[in-house]
């Protein structure tokens, strides 16, 4: 017994001793950090903006739908719980989730095994799966579903004109799991070939060598390998899909998702506390998902996935495997690309289904009704925006990659959430908390209907994914750089303009266009706080499209995807000529 | 010329948690150190013996969590790097990879304002210095590694630091360039008069470099003294396996007399000298360098021959001494006697070569 105590006791006055001499490198470190205004100053602001403009109005949807008339209560939960309008669009939406990003996954893995595995030797193939995968990036939302439903709908090119069907109906599941396939498995693609490169060749071939089949390898040491990816890829385009609003908007008809019902809930029906707890439902499922990806897919693909291919591969030649692969990939690149060239002869044809003579008419109306406007009101929104969001993300990796502080971790895990953050369920929580003020007081009240918090919601939508561009841009730079120039006396500050941004240059600028074309195509938040003062395009082309003038969409659509075009081609000469990644990289 | 600081670190410990069991250590444990101004010192350890962390203290990045550290009469504990007037070559060079040779050696100047014709004469000045006159122009990426480094010595030179902060400079260079360039590191520091601290773990390099070499092991000094001090008085066994290499003879000092005395090693009775701190009949250990002993065929050890080698420069040997193997190298040999494995002989030795430690 008295062993027992003194042993105890020993410990704790060891365990005090250490607390006690840790905590004066921690309150050092802190009063170093205090004397540099600069790196506070940012990391004031940061905490503000992200708690003002990210977790704040999550909670406020949290608390609204637990809390009515001064007690809490699960009173909304149950109402909206019991609407069967609800319970279907649950289902639907998860139905949805699964379709979708089973068939995006699985074509984006035959995407991928063909790009690294199968030696194509036709060059405009490979053209064809450049083009794919730079699509998702510029394409504006519900483009496709455009496209489809002229292609597919009732007065579809390929169904009423070469099928003549007359009564063919692209709405419903059918029209989003085939349109959502289409825009997300790219990004499998993507992702999964970033994988399959990192797979060491001679892993294969040892198993070839012992006297595998190829479909065995396949079967015995790809997949396994790649498996965590796959789960990956698979729950990134689940969220997406989940959170997708403009296409089951356009090509849902009755076939309602969560999405869709909890605009409905409150464009249509008024009752944004019911909308609140459908958010809080379609939020928890995306979280759910993000964690679960983030937080163990994500680590178990880099933990199985480590080291660089220790050299090139053998190409798969047998024709058997590689005809058949390829001509199923192109064929897929092929319809994709042609329902992109649907939309401005959309534009151009004077009746779509009916009359296909060229004519500008669908321009003109465009313009002689408040076209010019939607295109300065969503231009000047997201060009303010984007340079905000790149230099935000740029500063928010550079914190958490380069620097220790207290608040890092709650910085760079809630830019990453926002990620996860479906932009219906976002727009809802602008709604609540800043319609009548923070907490309803009134309280920056004046914030709700402006120009600013749409360009608010530009910057909270575009951050997370510069941010990990950024990040990963930070991890390639070796620290000392930035602390030698530290070392020589510049403050945090300076070492960030002078260093550590030339030396990213190219993600910097990469982030700046990213978010301007993620601007100005977004729709889903965008569409629940923009008030009649400003016109948008994608707001625009989705009310046109609901009220069945193709043309004027398409039209509308043409002049987004040269916008978005354009940016992207600027962005590729500056990097080429101005870009500093390529010195850096012969260096190493 | 510039004014240079001697540095002081009283009480130093840093604590680090262990990434995989999640326990602290520390990784300096009370460390007690005094720098010169004008001197150059080696911190000297393997990897993991708290060398860098303490290089990186004085330079700000790590925050001490005992202790204080002196610039000078001035503690710098609560200074952040860019107020601390020290200057660090890194490991890496750490060169600005978007700066040609001018800018990246103008930086610190321009952070400290100067007008256009001061920096540039400045710059000019220390570049030709390293000679790398007529290099200002050139990209980085354009310069060889010893280049590279020169520049990286030339940007922390030219803003006058009290103190110059070096991290394992030339380990990234290969075996050739490190001999020429550690000369001219240390002719450069003697001839700008700077206070110069250099980590490495390569001994060859502090002994050539440093006029006070700071042995570390796990977080510890273990032994402050110049090149010699710790070459011929090791304080322990860790010091004189880690510098050199030693044999040990363990024994018994049987008598003793001023700084002379006579130690029985397997019933065997050798002179030492060297002997102030240890009593009569104390358990000792002889610490003999390779170098210092010869074999013949009469001596105080007999031994018996096991390995046998032709070096070039030297024939080396593996003597037995009782149970205890000892190696001995035998310099310029071509006219020597050359024993054979199976060959009985003698270790020869002079009394003034000897050194003693505790046994432990």
């Amino acid at each position: 017994m008295g062993d027992g105590s003194f042993t105890i006791s020993h410990y704790l006055e060891k365990e005090e001793v250490g607390m006690a001499s840790k905590s004066k490198s921690a309150s050092l470190d802190r009063k170093k950090l205090l004397s540099d205004p600069v790196m506070v100053g940012m990391i004031v602001i940061l905490l503000v903006f992200l708690t003002l403009f990210i977790c704040y109005p999550l909670f406020v949807l949290l608390i609204d739908s637990v809390y009515t008339e001064g007690q809490v209560t699960l009173d909304v939960f149950r109402r909206v719980l019991s609407m069967q309008r609800f319970r279907q669009a649950f289902g639907n939406t998860v139905v949805l989730g699964l379709l979708t990003s089973l068939l995006s996954t699985l074509i984006g893995l035959l995407f991928a095994y063909v790009d690294v595995y199968v030696k194509v030797k036709n060059k405009t193939v490979g053209r064809l799966f450049n083009i794919v995968s730079l699509l998702p990036v510029v394409s504006p939302p519900f483009v496709l579903s455009l496209s489809t439903i002229m292609l597919f709908g009732r007065s579809g090119i390929i169904t009423r004109s070469l099928l003549h069907i007359y009564d063919s109906n692209v709405y419903g599941l059918k029209g989003i799991v085939v349109v959502q396939t289409l825009t997300f498995f790219p990004v499998c693609y993507m992702m999964l070939k970033g994988l399959l490169k990192n797979i060491d060749p001679s892993l294969e071939e040892a198993a070839r060598d012992i006297g595998a089949s190829r479909m065995k390898v396949f079967g015995t040491v790809t997949l396994p390998l790649l498996l965590p990816g796959i789960g990956n890829a698979f729950l990134v385009t689940f969220i997406e899909s989940v959170a997708d609003f403009a296409n089951p908007m356009l090509i849902g008809g009755d076939y309602d998702t969560l999405a869709t019902t909890i605009y409905l809930q409150v464009t249509g029906s008024y009752d944004s506390t019911g909308a609140a707890a459908m958010s809080v439902v379609l939020l928890s499922l995306t979280l759910i998902l993000f964690f679960v990806q983030k937080y163990y897919l994500e680590r178990k693909t880099a933990a199985t996935l480590t080291g660089k291919a220790s050299r090139a591969r053998m190409l798969i030649e047998d024709k058997s495997v590689t005809i058949p692969l390829t001509i199923f990939c192109s064929l897929v690149a092929v319809f994709v690309i042609i329902m992109y060239i649907m939309i401005p002869f959309g534009a151009l044809f004077k009746l779509w289904g009916r009359d296909y003579s060229l004519s500008w008419k669908w321009f003109d109306y465009l313009f002689k009704y408040s076209g010019f406007k939607a295109f300065k009101d969503s231009f000047l929104l997201s060009i303010i925006a984007a340079p905000i969001t790149a230099l935000l993300s740029m500063v928010i990796s550079y914190l958490v990659v380069k620097k220790k502080f207290k608040s890092k971790g709650f910085i760079e895990f809630v830019s990453m959430l926002a990620m996860a953050v479906p932009g219906t369920v976002l727009g809802i929580g602008y709604i609540r908390g800043y319609a009548n003020g923070i907490f309803h007081t009134g309280i920056m009240s004046g914030l709700y209907g402006t120009g600013l918090i749409l360009i608010i919601v530009f910057i909270i939508r575009s951050l997370p994914v510069g941010t990990r561009s950024g990040i990963s841009a930070l991890r390639q730079i070796d620290k000392s750089i930035e602390e030698s120039a530290y070392d020589l006396g510049a403050g945090s500050g300076k070492v960030f303009m002078t260093v550590t941004l030339p030396l990213i240059k190219d993600s910097f600028f990469s982030g700046l266009v990213t978010s301007f074309v993620r601007s100005i195509t977004a729709i889903s938040a965008i569409i629940l706080l923009v008030t009649p003062q400003f016109l948008l395009i994608t707001c625009q082309i989705n009310e046109f499209a609901e009220k069945g003038y193709y043309g004027v969409a398409c039209a509308y659509a043409t002049i987004l995807i040269l916008i978005v075009y354009f940016s992207v081609l600027l962005m590729n000469l500056f990097i080429r000529f101005f870009g500093t990644s390529r010195k850096i990289k012969e260096e190493n | 010329m510039l004014e240079s600081k001697g540095i002081r670190l009283e009480h130093i410990s840093k604590i680090y948690q262990d990434p995989k069991t999640g326990k602290d250590f520390k990784a300096v444990d009370d460390a007690n150190l005094t720098i010169e101004p004008g001197s150059f010192v080696t911190l000297l350890g393997p990897s993991g013996c708290g060398k860098t962390t303490t290089l990186r203290m004085i330079a700000g990045f790590e925050s001490p969590d005992e202790g204080e550290i002196y610039l000078g009469d001035q503690p710098i504990n609560e200074l952040t790097p860019n107020k601390r007037d020290t200057a660090m070559v890194f490991q890496s060079y750490a060169l600005f990879p978007h700066y040609n040779v001018f800018d990246n050696v103008a930086y610190g100047l321009k952070l400290r304002k100067m007008d256009k014709d001061t920096i540039r004469k400045k710059v000019m000045d220390i570049l030709e210095l390293v000679e790398l006159g007529g290099m200002e122009g050139r990209m980085t990426n354009q310069l060889s590694g010893g280049q590279q480094q020169r520049v990286a010595l030339a940007r922390a030179l030219v803003v006058e630091p009290s103190v110059l902060l070096f991290d394992e400079p030339l380990s990234n260079l290969d075996a050739k360039l490190r001999v020429s360039m550690r000369t001219e590191i240390r002719n450069i520091q003697q001839r700008v008069g700077i206070t110069a601290v250099y980590v490495t773990h390569d001994q060859s390099e502090a002994m050539a470099l440093s006029d006070q070499i700071i042995i570390m092991n796990k977080g510890v000094v273990a032994q402050i003294g110049t090149p010699q001090e710790i070459y011929y008085r090791p304080k322990d066994a860790f010091v004189a396996n880690f510098i050199g290499e030693a044999n040990f003879l363990q024994g018994k000092l049987v008598s003793r007399e001023g700084h002379k005395g006579v130690m029985r090693i397997y019933d065997h009775q050798v002179e030492v000298e060297n002997v102030e701190d240890f009593a009569q009949d104390e358990n000792c250990t002889l610490v003999l360098r390779p170098e210092s002993a010869t074999i013949e065929t009469e001596g105080q050890l007999p031994c018996e021959v096991i390995m046998s080698c032709f070096m070039g420069s030297y024939q080396h040997y593996h003597v037995k001494v009782g149970d205890v193997v000892v190696q001995i190298t035998d310099f310029n040999p071509r006219y020597k006697k050359i024993f054979q494995v199976g060959d009985r002989a003698y270790v020869k030795f002079n009394a003034c070569d000897s050194h003693l430690l505790k046994t432990v």
